[in-house]
């Protein structure tokens, strides 16, 4: 199974759903539209021929920019294929909302779990949005850009003395 | 964890202070039957600074939190912050049970990006050290769970092991823990004849010692009685919860990423990918004991064939140039200075570079800006953060003296799944 095929059989099927494919180094890279991304996601899961049945990794990304602040990516991995392949999309800076994949790979749990924590990306239906590293009282995101390398003063609270 | 905010009862004041809403816990159970045990940050068990809530009834276990963070230093954002050289001592401190095969996987992530390789002696003393410090990650895996399960014994013996792999790496490297050995396009300094002569030295004692260690374990009725059937991973559930690494296989999932997506130079080896199908602790126990000799293979046939030749990839713009160079004369001099303080530029793009870790799959996304000297995103992809996601399903139905040996059997370290 090859970059070729991969593409060609998601552009037949999602051709509707299909927005930009980059390939760099060797790897394929799918957006898609986020209202898209479960369908997508699990035809990826249950094709008998592409068989992504392992959740790599999924993390999200601060772009920057006004149409498309943060992203959503999903690293798959095909066991069967020993293929790779990456699915992102991208959400808006007011309504950072995707829907979670939880249903089809339950180590998205604890994955969209941090990337709520690091980015405020909601995943709408996620059974325990909670943060991952930080304090739940902790009011920002820290792995967005506009959240400094040095911290913001008094969003920690220390200890009186 | 269910709280119940209707439910108010008169608390003294000390009582309140020592809890906050993280520690108190009410929930509806006319019996009261039902506990919540808060296990951790600070447990010997929990190997590191992880806490589990656990919910028992009677001593069974009926749900389990785990709950992370205590020793996150927040990698990701630093590394969008610091240069691609600056960031190789900070992956020493990502898994420090292993350093050098994080090293590993990271310096072949960013030559990922970059798109150069470095060369092939390069690449046989980066294989070998990635199966030294799975050896070293393993002997303190074997020691610690038989700890944790009442085994003092083997903890001594896998450690004495342990000591002689740190005579190696401090003679090869100059440091015993956070080693910072390689580099991108290479490694720090080549292996010398007597590092040579320690290996070999230390993998052709390596099996007997094992062999005594398995002489106390295998047929310990204590210690089978203590792992067999607990915490059982099915298949599908070692694949749904996307663990990896022994504790996948050991499920008996044939995956594993040398032999599948192979990287570096295994390929070239001759190596079994053992499998085991129980999925519980005493399964986990005889892969890692059967990984550690197909790591001495590896290892005898990487010195066998190691060639000689260069150790960093001639690519001026990316590879730092050698010391001697720098002082002597004047390219080198501008490429270190341009090199330390611009960093290097790879062009627009993302990879996503994985290796398998002795915890699992390791991975880096990597997402670069041309004209930046930073990462725009980098990502670590690490084995204990999802592993550690699985105790959920493990602990379900376990007793509460079994907790220690399921986390023992998984192997978690916390500085990487807290990053």
């Amino acid at each position: 199974m090859d970059n070729q095929t991969v593409l060609e059989r998601l552009k037949t099927r999602f051709a509707d759903a299909f927005v930009e494919s980059r390939e760099f180094r060797g790897e394929l890279t799918v957006v898609v539209p986020k209202d898209r991304i479960v369908e997508v996601c699990s035809f990826l899961k249950n094709d008998a021929d592409l068989a992504y049945e392992f959740l790599s990794d999924l993390c999200g990304i601060d772009m920057y920019t006004p149409e498309k602040r943060f992203g959503v990516i999903y690293n798959l991995l095909s066991l069967k294929n020993r293929h790779r392949l990456r699915i992102k999309t991208f959400v808006e800076e007011e309504n950072p909302k995707v829907q979670t994949i939880t249903g089809i790979w339950g180590t998205a749990n604890a994955h969209e779990r941090e990337t709520y924590d690091m980015f405020g990306i909601i995943f709408v239906g996620h059974p325990d949005l909670r943060r991952m590293y930080m304090p739940d009282d902790f009011e920002y995101h820290p792995l967005r850009k506009d959240f400094p390398l040095m911290g913001i003063p008094g969003s920690l609270p220390l200890p009186k003395k | 964890m269910e709280t119940n905010a209707d439910e108010v009862t008169p608390r003294s004041r000390i009582l309140q202070a020592l809890e906050d809403q993280d520690t108190s816990a009410s929930f509806l159970d006319p019996l009261e039957s039902e506990m919540i045990l808060n296990m951790g940050p600070q447990h010997p068990a929990t190997h590191g600074v992880l806490r589990l809530l656990v919910k028992l009834d009677g001593e069974t276990v009926v749900g389990c939190v785990p709950e992370l963070g205590y020793l996150h230093r927040g990698y990701e954002k630093l590394a969008e912050n610091c240069t691609y050289h600056e960031f190789i001592p900070h992956t020493d401190r990502l898994d420090y049970i292993s350093p050098l095969s994080n090293n590993t996987a990271y310096s072949l992530a960013v030559e990922k990006l970059l798109g150069i390789e470095a060369p092939l002696r390069a690449q046989f003393i980066r294989t070998i050290i990635s199966e030294l410090a799975r050896i070293s990650s393993h002997l303190l895996f074997l020691g610690s769970l038989a700890m944790d399960v009442g085994a003092l014994t083997v903890w001594m013996w896998s450690f004495r092991e342990r000591e002689k792999l740190y005579d190696i790496f401090e003679n090869l490297v100059g440091a015993r823990f956070t080693t910072s050995y390689t580099r991108i396009g290479g490694i720090a300094q080549d292996m010398t004849p007597a590092v040579v002569a320690m290996i070999e030295e230390f993998i052709a004692a390596l099996a007997g010692k094992l062999e005594e260690c398995e002489k106390l374990l295998n047929r310990n009725r204590i210690f089978i009685g203590r792992c067999d059937g607990v915490g059982v991973l099915t298949r599908e559930q070692a694949i749904d919860l996307g663990v990896t690494g022994p504790t996948l296989r050991a499920s008996g999932v044939n995956h594993d990423l040398r032999r599948t997506l192979p990287y570096l130079i295994y390929d070239q080896f001759d190596f079994d990918v053992p499998m085991f199908e129980g999925g519980d602790s005493l399964a986990r126990y005889y892969q890692r004991m059967a990984e550690m000799k197909e790591s001495i293979k590896i290892v005898r046939q990487a010195l066998d064939k190691i060639p000689n030749g260069p150790i960093h990839a001639f690519k001026p713009h990316n590879v730092l140039p050698r010391k001697h160079e720098v002082y002597t004369r004047m390219e080198e001099l501008i490429h270190d200075f341009m090199l330390i303080n611009f960093g290097i530029d790879p062009p627009d793009g993302e990879i996503y570079s994985s290796i398998e870790a002795p915890k699992g799959e390791l991975g880096f996304y990597i997402m670069s800006k041309k004209g930046d000297g930073h990462p725009w995103r980098f990502k670590i992809r690490s084995p204990s953060f999802v592993n550690i996601h699985a105790l959920p399903t493990m602990l379900k139905g376990a007793m509460i003296s079994d907790v220690v040996a399921i986390i023992g059997s998984i192997d978690p370290v916390m500085g990487e799944a807290d990053k």
